[in-house]
């Protein structure tokens, strides 16, 4: 049986009616209509899924819509201000950390997630948090250094 | 996943009359194992109950004797809590391991423990430590040394009106240390083909106190490795002693061959791993070893 939740997205509440078998990530998608939120394994090993909730990067994918009622989510779509891409996204555009483009959300919120909390990361702690996001195209190579320059000293403001 | 019933238990005492009134029903808490089960049909409960808002199970805590960790905590909240890195630092090693960023701001330290897959990171750790499971049923509690805890693949002590309070590991003495290693193909995100979890304890001459040796996805379920502890408690140890223990420890192993790996590579990868956190664990506890009380 559906039931009428609140889900805050992007700083938006949205009333949702949902079954309890449906996934945060169908509702955002299929609900609310906010695509960029990939699902690729469905299992929790790819990534593609990831959103911020609470300031912590989760895979959308395996946590029940009606358990994220009163929770802070950000997608993909939530990180554009005011028509401007948020400094990360636009470095992955600069740098072409991005080739067929399915795994750059759950990248670059991964990403948000550790720079929000860690300003200055190192290498090693930059590929320990883009671990659980599989990229097919790039190599990875280009993802981490990308992060690492646009985190490197005097890049304050990319996690403004 | 087949559709069902999703209740949120508030205290203790409404989860346990939540799973007496429910049939099938399965406790949720991180949900990144039971999830992939219910979309794979292998879990098909009438009812999940909700346990993340329960107090008690959001327990993380050192009191000086002991740790406690709720049950519903989250392994990033644990790993992020510096007495666990100082002080249960091979706990620290094991948990660090688990799944991905992502799995590990869900899933809990009583997840890990309750699905029993004999290839889990933290029970071999746990072992080492002599942690103990708290565990809550019709009106009473019992606690259960975590080597008596697990029964086989996916199947613990627990019965269907129980549920896991929390887990609580002894502060461990001066002068002892531990190391977990897995071997998994790839470094992260993967399941463990061995895992091997060493702690020593050593008195002031260096003579070793207390061994455990405990292994993973080298049996049904995590176990330790008796035999070659035995041979390395009251000694002074050395590099021989080590391999002979790490040996031993390989012959106490009884692997099965599976997707991940046959049962001989099994065998000698768990001699090498043993070796190492052994070594690991003895150079740290000659060194000082974990902060003393």
């Amino acid at each position: 049986m559906k039931k009428l939740i609140a889900l805050t997205v992007n700083g938006q509440v949205h009333e949702v009616a949902v079954e309890p078998r449906q996934t945060l990530l169908d509702a955002l998608r299929y609900d609310l209509g906010l695509t960029g939120t990939k699902e690729g394994c469905g299992t929790g090993n790819c990534g593609s899924c990831t959103v911020i909730m609470d300031g912590k990067a989760i895979n959308s994918c395996l946590v029940l819509a009606i358990d994220s009622e009163g929770n802070n989510i950000t997608t993909i779509e939530g990180l554009a201000q005011d028509g401007q891409l948020h400094p990360l996204q636009q470095a992955f555009i600069d740098e072409s950390a991005i080739q067929c483009g399915f795994c750059a959300p759950g990248m670059l919120l991964s990403a948000k997630a550790l720079i929000d909390v860690n300003h200055h990361p190192t290498e090693i702690e930059i590929r320990q948090a883009i671990a659980g996001n599989i990229c097919r195209c790039t190599g990875y190579d280009k993802i981490v250094r990308t992060i690492l320059k646009q985190t490197a000293t005097g890049k304050e403001q990319c996690h403004a | 996943m087949i559709d069902f019933q999703y209740l949120s238990a508030r205290s203790l005492s409404e989860a346990l009359s939540l799973l007496r009134e429910t049939k099938h029903s399965r406790l949720l808490a991180g949900g990144t194992d039971l999830i992939v089960q219910m979309k794979d049909r292998r879990a098909n409960p009438s009812a999940c109950i909700d346990v993340k808002k329960i107090q008690e199970l959001n327990r993380l805590e050192w009191d000086g004797n002991s740790l406690h960790i709720g049950a519903a905590v989250p392994l990033a909240k644990i790993i992020a809590f510096n007495e666990v890195k100082n002080r249960f630092n091979i706990l620290y090693q094991a948990m660090s391991l688990i799944g991905s960023v992502q799995v590990r701001n869900r899933g809990t330290a009583g997840g890990n423990i309750c699905n029993a897959a004999p290839s889990a990171d933290s029970p071999p750790a746990l072992l080492c430590l002599g942690a103990r499971a708290v565990i809550a049923g019709n009106n009473s509690q019992r606690i259960l040394p975590m080597e008596k805890f697990f029964r086989g693949p996916g199947k613990t002590v627990m019965t269907a009106d129980e549920l896991l309070v929390e887990i609580e590991v002894p502060t461990p003495p001066p002068h002892s240390a531990g190391c977990y290693m897995r071997h998994t193909p790839r470094e992260e995100m993967d399941i463990a083909v061995a895992g091997v979890g060493s702690f020593l304890v050593l008195d002031e001459t260096g003579r070793c106190t207390q061994a455990r040796i405990a292994m993973g996805a080298m049996a049904p379920t995590p176990i330790r490795a008796i035999e070659a502890e035995a041979g390395l408690t009251g000694k002074v140890l050395n590099h021989d002693l080590l391999e002979k223990a790490a040996e031993q420890a390989s012959l106490e192993a009884r692997p099965i061959s599976d997707l991940r790996a046959s049962m001989e590579y099994r065998r000698e990868i768990v001699k090498v791993l043993a070796r190492r956190t052994l070594t690991n664990a003895w150079q740290a506890a000659s060194a000082g070893g974990v902060k003393s009380k």
